[in-house]
């Protein structure tokens, strides 16, 4: 079964763990500037969003690259760049309508989401369960569930 | 190793920003955060210095779980000498500024002397310089922090800043950073504003700043440190749920909740300003003050109150730019904002609580004043031709009036932002002061918890809650329960509360997590992350050092025992109702066997015997 990263904002509350683990799992350090996933404060909503990748199946950055230093990862369902082959000529993250597949000048190559191997160190980390890795097929659960428990068939009995 | 090993030097004066090695062995032996700066402070300036003076100099400084997945690892702290006290301050904060300190690879900022002209400090990983900060002075944190992101095309970049209240040196300004957090106590930002110092902004993204010394023990530890957290009542429901604001009810029920600067030790609009009210709807828009709960850098408790004002309320009515959420009312600014001056109404609270953050002063030492201020008003010593309105207690018109009034320095406002001390002394009623060295109380009444009352005589940065919590003990029985009014055994446990507190403020992590850790969770995670060996009896010996290194700094500069004191109206005028009635403070029982089991003389000063052991 393919999974998928699955993003509760309503249940972040902006303590970057995620962006920690992101950041350790492909750099062994904790600075949250070279995370691939990032969450955004929207201070005055008092709300916080964690957004990265969703692994478009026809996926932009893909067909942009001239190099074909972006590939499937058949199992996971990734795009996953391959460092050796990227020229870091960035023509991805202009192609990305997202914005979740960027360059970095450490490297000279590009990085996005690779979903660690099918085990995101994000999802690992999120101490309130706001980012989850769920069955690709019904990352609408949650929310199907909840307006499932709204549904009232017998109306009538007030 | 968990430091970054390098200290940025700023001299004000030349403007000049230098790199030096950081003192390995001083390390080892005051860990980081507030034990290593303030080693670095007492050893480099005269402790009868002017506060406002350039010879005073101002530290920015980590610790060295600062920046690492240790839940709550993100604290920073500021070190100077302050300004409310004369006695050593030391201010802590979480948000996210800390941890991008460290990612840029600075243990510790030294700032000295004094800008001839307005500057900001601009950090971008080992770059470091002094920008011109006019276009910034006279602007609010909020705005400041706007400005510098949008001049710098960065929105990643996080700053810490004084306000309008901190270039006019109230006396209890702080520094704010990420909007809503603060190193708030003690007047750290008045320093800030005296040396011409509007902000510090860094920006961090070094993945070889530090290196943890065992990374696989380091995430078994810390993980399971946050489970212990998680299962736990206070971190994993009560402090999400309702913030520190889960205390308002409870402190008020057992009698322990100070009102009307001190006159009562119940107020009967508690219910309104706590955390429960905070969730509930709004009757005039249908909507709860509480949006939702944040965390602050690495944290896994997420305390902070996010809050959104009634729009309509009188306080914010044609001002749009507070109708957005911002940081709401933790419980020492809402029991200062209100209970200790009898004001109920959550959302002048909450608009006062937003002025503090956006013009970075202490609301509890803010709303602590307006109490006293109220009291000589209530004894006609002010008048309201003095202060130019009406100040009841309870006034919540004249409460918001003065927070517009204060960081701007204008109208009664100048005379509210010298703190409680120099208000009351002032008007010739020193003894209606709240304060110990000249430091505004917190939430706790001393008559009601003996042990909290030992503990604001004897905080070496004046009164406060946040240097030997006995609230623990004495209310929610960690670690053991002990009887509010009893005094056997308190001088021993606020002194290892107090040994304890130091090395969690030294470590980089939140005080907060000692409601579910012991040293037994944190002393793990420091010895995972930091080189050497870090036994719970030495970081206990640590604790112990650093607490007597202040108390050596505060008898240096000029206090003596005598200022281990507390007001006379803790000392005679009883608690009136609740469980407490009839209590006042034990302090002469306490105090002599307090100096006792901290191997100090009879004047309070560690004998040759304790200097010795300790190595200060």
């Amino acid at each position: 079964m393919q999974k998928s990263l699955h993003i509760d904002p309503n249940k972040c509350t902006g303590c970057l763990q995620c962006e920690m683990a992101c950041s350790w799992e492909k750099y062994q350090s904790f600075t949250t500037a070279k995370s691939r996933l990032k969450v955004f404060s929207f201070h005055h909503e008092g709300r916080f969003v964690p957004y990265t990748c969703t692994q478009c199946d026809e996926a932009w950055c893909v067909i942009a690259c001239p190099v074909d230093a972006i590939r499937l990862d058949p199992v996971t369902g990734a795009k996953i760049v391959l460092e050796p082959t990227c020229v870091g000529c960035k023509v991805c993250t202009i192609a990305c309508p997202f914005g979740t597949i960027n360059y970095v000048a450490q490297t000279g190559k590009v990085q996005k989401c690779d979903l660690c191997d099918g085990a995101p160190a994000c999802a690992k980390a999120c101490p309130t369960a706001a980012i989850t890795y769920v069955d690709s097929d019904w990352t609408g659960l949650d929310k199907m569930r909840q307006w499932a428990g709204k549904t009232d068939t017998n109306p009538a009995t007030v | 190793m968990a430091w970054t090993k390098n200290v940025l030097r700023v001299n004000l004066e030349a403007g000049t920003c230098t790199s030096e090695p950081l003192n390995l062995q001083w390390a080892q032996d005051y860990l980081g955060q507030r034990g290593l700066a303030t080693k670095y402070f007492v050893s480099e300036t005269d402790p009868k210095v002017d506060p406002f003076s350039p010879k005073n100099k101002l530290l920015f400084v980590t610790g060295p779980l600062t920046g690492t997945m240790a839940a709550t690892g993100g604290r920073y702290s500021v070190i100077t000498k302050g300004p409310l006290t004369g006695a050593i301050a030391c201010s802590n904060s979480g948000g996210y500024f800390g941890a991008e300190l460290k990612f840029a690879g600075w243990d510790l900022v030294i700032f000295e002397g004094a800008s001839p002209k307005p500057v900001y400090l601009s950090i971008t990983d080992g770059q470091a310089e002094l920008l011109d900060a006019a276009h910034l002075w006279g602007k609010t944190v909020w705005e400041t922090e706007e400005i510098i992101k949008k001049q710098h095309q960065d929105p990643q970049i996080r700053v810490a800043s004084i306000g309008r209240a901190g270039e006019n040196k109230v006396l209890y300004a702080g520094i704010v950073n990420d909007l809503h957090r603060a190193a708030g106590r003690s007047g750290v930002g008045a320093v800030m504003g005296s040396k011409n110092l509007k902000a510090v902004a860094v920006r961090g993204t070094r993945t070889d700043a530090y290196r943890l010394a065992d990374p696989e023990a380091f995430f078994a530890t810390t993980e399971a440190g946050k489970k212990v957290l998680a299962a736990n009542g206070v971190t994993g429901q009560g402090l999400p749920t309702y913030g520190t604001q889960v205390l308002m009810n409870v402190i008020n029920e057992l009698g322990a909740l100070p009102t009307r600067n001190h006159r009562d030790v119940q107020f009967e609009g508690a219910m309104a300003i706590g955390g429960e009210a905070m969730h509930e709807k709004r009757p005039t828009d249908g909507k709860a003050n509480l949006v939702t709960n944040g965390a602050c850098f690495g944290c896994t408790i997420a305390c902070g109150r996010i809050s959104r004002m009634d729009p309509g309320h009188f306080s914010v009515k044609d001002k749009p730019q507070y109708h957005g959420a911002s940081g709401g009312v933790e419980y020492e600014a809402a029991w200062a904002l209100g209970a200790a001056n009898g004001v109920s109404d959550l959302e002048a609270l909450t608009y006062a609580n937003f002025l503090c953050n956006e013009d970075g002063f202490d609301p509890i030492s803010f709303g602590a004043t307006v109490g006293a201020a109220m009291e000589l008003y209530d004894l006609g010593i002010l008048t309201r031709e003095q202060i130019g309105f009406e100040l009841p207690f309870g006034s919540t018109e004249g409460m918001v009036k003065l927070a517009e009034l204060t960081a701007k320095g204008e109208g009664f406002g100048k005379e509210i932002g010298l703190g409680s001390k120099r208000l009351c002394a002032k008007y010739g009623r020193p003894e209606l002061s709240m304060t110990v060295k000249g430091q505004e109380f917190p939430a706790y009444d001393g008559r009601g918890l003996q042990g909290m009352g030992l503990a604001y005589a004897t905080s070496n940065r004046g009164a406060c809650h946040l240097r030997g919590y006995m609230v623990s003990p004495e209310v929610l029985g960690i670690p053991v329960k002990m009887e509010p009014q009893a005094t056997e055994g308190k001088p021993a446990m606020l002194k290892a509360f107090q040994d304890l507190t130091a090395v969690v403020d030294s470590s980089g992590l939140c005080l907060f997590t000692t409601f579910a850790w012991g040293l037994s969770d944190i002393q793990p995670q420091i010895q995972a992350a930091c080189e050497g060996d870090w036994s719970e009896e030495r970081l206990l010996l640590v604790g112990e050092r650093i607490w007597n290194m202040e108390r050596e700094y505060n008898l240096a500069a000029g206090l003596t025992c005598k200022d281990d004191n507390l007001p006379p109206r803790l000392m005679k005028e009883a608690a009136k109702t609740g469980p407490q009635k009839g209590a006042v403070s034990k302090l002469d029982i306490m105090l002599p066997e307090y100096y006792q089991v901290r191997g100090w003389t009879k004047e309070g000063v560690p004998t040759a015997d304790t200097r010795k052991r300790l190595g200060v």
